[in-house]
């Protein structure tokens, strides 16, 4: 038996107003869409959906990670979601980068492997006035695979077709694409052929699925599909209200499906990219008492203006502060401290038992040289021990909310403290860690760190 | 085992200070050789190779002793560079002193000089090691704006009346430099415009930040007992300390962000080698490190002038004013003299000169007996802080 043992889907906070990019580009919208903050890309994202799902899990041989916006390229992401996943060196991480079928790609090269994490995370814009930039959600999905699962998989299908309905060159914000009458024509009748497939295989009917999830950047093909279906069935991948999530689009969905089915329910996932891919499962025993996806505890979210957010995507630059120009982690120390910079672990002394962030040879406290216990801190919520702003600071985002951090249990470090736009700070405030970029040097270097956000009650 | 004074007292015969500013028409060559040139004038009319040993001073305008050799022509000298953070010019003074005390050299002399504002920033840029890009980034106002919520909450005070004694302070370092013809910034500012300014980081705005300056200044050092061949009115050293810290502050739970602990250890040991017990009432006038307002607010505390918590209310009861019981940073202070990194530790040591020789014009003390200089680099919790203690009078 082989399925998913435990999944979980990560959201941004920044919230945008449709309204108020109607404001600016003309149309009407309402509603908001999650947007990933200044310090967040597919990696970050992706990490934050890893970390949650792998947490209380055996761990994995393999990663897949899929994404149409990678961070880098030739160099890999799957490595930096991996390494700060706390991922053993001896995991195979693998990214599946540029086309939107990698995330259907990921599920079912993960479920090929057996014991492996799928992680799939997005960044959804374009020109401003479009309609990814309207209608995209960015958000990141991770999925554990393995022989003891709270979904197991019943059986997949898939099909392949060369076809242009939408494109980007790398590089480029803009996605082009086809006319669209043309992608409904090419679309709907491979997603009813590769459910006919899928439930043929499967020995299954259209009613006896309780959950369906359709996903696909086509939004008419989309409606099209979701008639041969019931509402009902559709209903749980619909509560969320969220838009498409690109590469990651299908995870979430699945993840969403799954955390409103009961043992015994059945869940058909359809992706439509390039062709289509469907997958069923059947849900365990072991969901009853199974954690969810973690969206019911996510923080409540921010609204960006669309200023703001069109900074973020590279698309307002503003004229920068008359500062030095940002310096690059070299390679070599960032590779000396992957332990630290990637996984946030510090050293914990064998003699007085503070925690040195970051590790050193000689304890700051109690001039210990030996005896250091690697101590993972990306779980230990700490306090504020003093704050301020940083207006001259080369974050994107001004002023710089920097804090001082007392982490639970013993550890000090300062940082920048993100989802914070805003907000009112006091010494005593509550942060957990999260892994966000500091900056991107002018060589393309992206400098990942921990940084800290506000704590949640639900973490507790 | 212990710090001493020095055993051999040792004294300033001849002193000289640029003036400090955005000086677009000077390099560091220039100013170099102005307050070489100055100083030795002032010793008398010694000539350069009258010097046996030279400790230039300088964090970014230069490295090695070549520094100050190739604009003076200076040959087969020993010529040290020394680098202490902020504290590079009271360290190129220490360690001159430690020299003629030695009997090493009879006649040394300490530079300063930072040529900062070709770097086109309106703020210093520190040298930094390539790495891996986890150290917090933080601009040196935002380093230390984290002392006034920290400082509020330990002594209960609340941030509006620290941010009215860091106004004070701003005003009166503006006060004070509008009377020094060399100060970066000769101009009164009012404290309604001070306190409405906008802010840079946490508390802070413009006004409670120094002058980055590009400025040098120098002293000709000899043992005491030879002074008064060179100047009928030297200026004797009572007390050198320094004290580095460990550094760790910023990632040690037990550091709050409310004191800076190693001025305060600078301050005992030289308190101690000048015999001072009561720094309230012995000292007559303090050139501190007022890099940020709310240093000079907490030095006030951790140099024992002020009880701890107290400080804020003395600054507002005008106790460091010009005219007050205890003027502090009398000549403007980094406020609004400027400060050339290398150069402010000797240029606080050069408003000492004048006041104990009585030249101050305007802003001279009656009667002087003690004058203390603070000199600090880094930030709370990561800092490096010298202290020197001068008079008239000879140890």
């Amino acid at each position: 038996m082989v399925g998913i043992e435990s999944y979980a889907v990560y959201l941004p906070v920044p919230r945008l107003d449709r309204a108020d990019v109607a404001r600016v580009v003309g149309g009407r919208g309402k509603g908001v869409r999650p947007v990933a903050s200044y310090d967040e890309d597919a990696t970050t994202m992706g990490v934050a959906a890893a970390r949650a799902a792998l947490r209380g899990t055996a761990g994995s041989e393999s990663l897949w990670f899929a994404t149409t916006r990678p961070a880098y390229l030739e160099k890999s992401n799957a490595a930096t979601v991996a390494a700060a996943s706390g991922l053993a060196a001896e995991v195979a991480a693998y990214d599946l980068s540029g086309a939107l079928r990698g995330g259907a790609g990921a599920l079912r090269a993960g479920l090929s492997a057996g014991a492996s994490v799928v992680v799939a995370s997005d960044v959804r814009y374009g020109l401003p006035g479009s309609a990814d930039e309207a209608e995209g959600a960015d958000a990141a999905a991770a999925l554990v695979v393995g022989p003891d699962p709270v979904a197991e998989l019943v059986g997949t299908a898939s099909l392949t077709s060369e076809f242009l309905d939408r494109w980007r060159i790398p590089g480029e914000v803009r996605t082009r694409t086809w006319e669209e009458r043309f992608g409904v024509e090419e679309y709907v009748p491979l997603v009813e052929r590769v459910v006919d497939d899928v439930l043929g295989r499967c020995e299954l009917k259209r009613e006896q699925i309780d959950h369906v999830v359709i996903s696909t950047p086509h939004a008419r093909a989309r409606a099209t599909a979701r008639r041969g279906f019931e509402t009902a069935q559709l209903a749980a991948s619909d509560a969320a209200g969220l838009g498409y999530a690109g590469a990651a689009d299908l995870a979430v969905g699945l993840a969403l499906a799954l955390d409103a089915a009961s043992p015994g329910d059945v869940v058909l996932a359809v992706s439509a990219t390039d062709g289509a891919d469907a997958f069923v499962f059947r849900v365990t025993e072991k969901h009853a008492a199974g954690a969810r996806s973690g969206l019911a505890d996510a923080p409540p979210g921010q609204p960006v203006s669309y200023g703001d957010f069109l900074n973020w995507r590279g698309l307002l630059p503003r004229e920068p502060a008359r500062r030095p120009d940002v310096k690059p982690p070299v390679p070599p120390a960032a590779r000396r401290t992957a332990a630290w910079k990637f996984g946030f672990v510090a050293a914990q002394c064998g003699s007085c038992g503070y925690r040195n962030l970051p590790p050193r040879r000689v304890c700051l406290r109690c001039s210990a040289t030996e005896g250091f216990e690697p101590v993972s801190m990306v779980d230990v919520p700490g306090r504020i021990a003093t704050f301020t702003d940083d207006w001259l600071s080369e974050s994107v985002q001004l002023p710089a909310r920097v804090v001082a951090v007392d982490f639970d249990g013993g550890g000090r470090f300062e940082c920048e403290m993100t989802d914070a736009v805003g907000r009112e700070l006091a010494i005593g405030d509550r942060v957990s860690p999260t892994f966000r970029l500091a900056s991107v040097a002018g060589n393309g270097v992206r400098n990942y760190v921990w940084k800290v956000r506000p704590h949640l009650e639900e973490e507790d | 085992m212990g710090s001493h004074a020095l055993a051999t007292p040792v004294a300033v015969v001849g002193m000289a200070c640029t003036n400090f500013g955005e000086l677009w028409d000077r390099n560091v060559d220039d100013l170099l050789v102005e307050a070489t040139h100055g100083a030795l004038d002032s010793a008398g009319g010694l000539g350069v190779g009258d010097v046996d040993a030279f400790w230039l001073g300088s964090m970014i305008s230069g490295v090695s002793g070549l520094t100050l050799t190739r604009p003076l022509n200076i040959s087969h000298k020993p010529v040290t560079r020394v680098e202490n953070m902020c504290a590079t010019g009271s360290e190129a003074f220490r360690n001159a002193c430690y020299a003629v005390s030695s009997g090493a050299y009879d006649v040394v002399m300490a530079v300063g000089g930072e040529k900062l504002k070709d770097a086109g920033y309106s703020g210093l840029e520190m040298p930094s090691v390539p790495n891996d890009g986890t150290p917090p980034v933080l601009s040196a106002p935002a380093m230390y704006s984290m002392i006034v919520p920290a400082y509020a909450r330990r002594y209960g005070v609340s941030e509006e009346q620290i941010k009215e004694a860091m106004t004070h302070i701003a005003w009166k370092n503006h006060s004070n430099g509008a009377r020094n013809p060399r100060a970066q910034f000769r101009k009164e500012v009012p404290k309604e415009t001070i306190a409405a300014a906008p802010t840079l980081a946490g508390r802070l705005s413009v006004f409670d930040c120094s002058g980055v300056a590009d400025g040098a200044a120098a002293a000709v050092i000899v043992r005491a007992e030879d002074a008064l061949k060179y100047t009928d009115k030297p200026l004797y050293v009572h007390a050198l300390a320094l004290d580095a810290g460990s550094g760790t502050g910023r990632n040690d739970s037990d550091y709050d962000y409310s004191d800076l602990a190693e001025a305060a250890a600078s301050a005992r040991t030289a308190y101690a080698q000048a015999g001072i017990t009561d720094p309230a009432t012995e000292i007559s006038l303090a050139e501190v490190h007022d890099c940020f307002t709310p240093t000079e607010l907490v030095l006030m505390e951790e140099l024992g002038f002020s009880e701890r918590g107290k400080a804020w209310r003395d600054v507002l009861d005008g106790r460091y004013d010009r005219d007050g019981a205890l003027p502090v940073n009398i000549d403007g202070g980094l406020k609004s003299f400027g400060h050339p990194i290398g150069a402010s530790g000797l240029r606080m040591i050069y408003e000492m000169w004048l006041q104990f020789r009585g030249e101050a014009g305007d802003r001279q003390v009656a009667d002087p007996r003690f004058g203390l200089v603070q000199n600090q680099g880094g930030s709370p919790g990561d800092l490096v802080s010298a202290v020197t203690i001068v008079s008239g009078r000879r140890p």
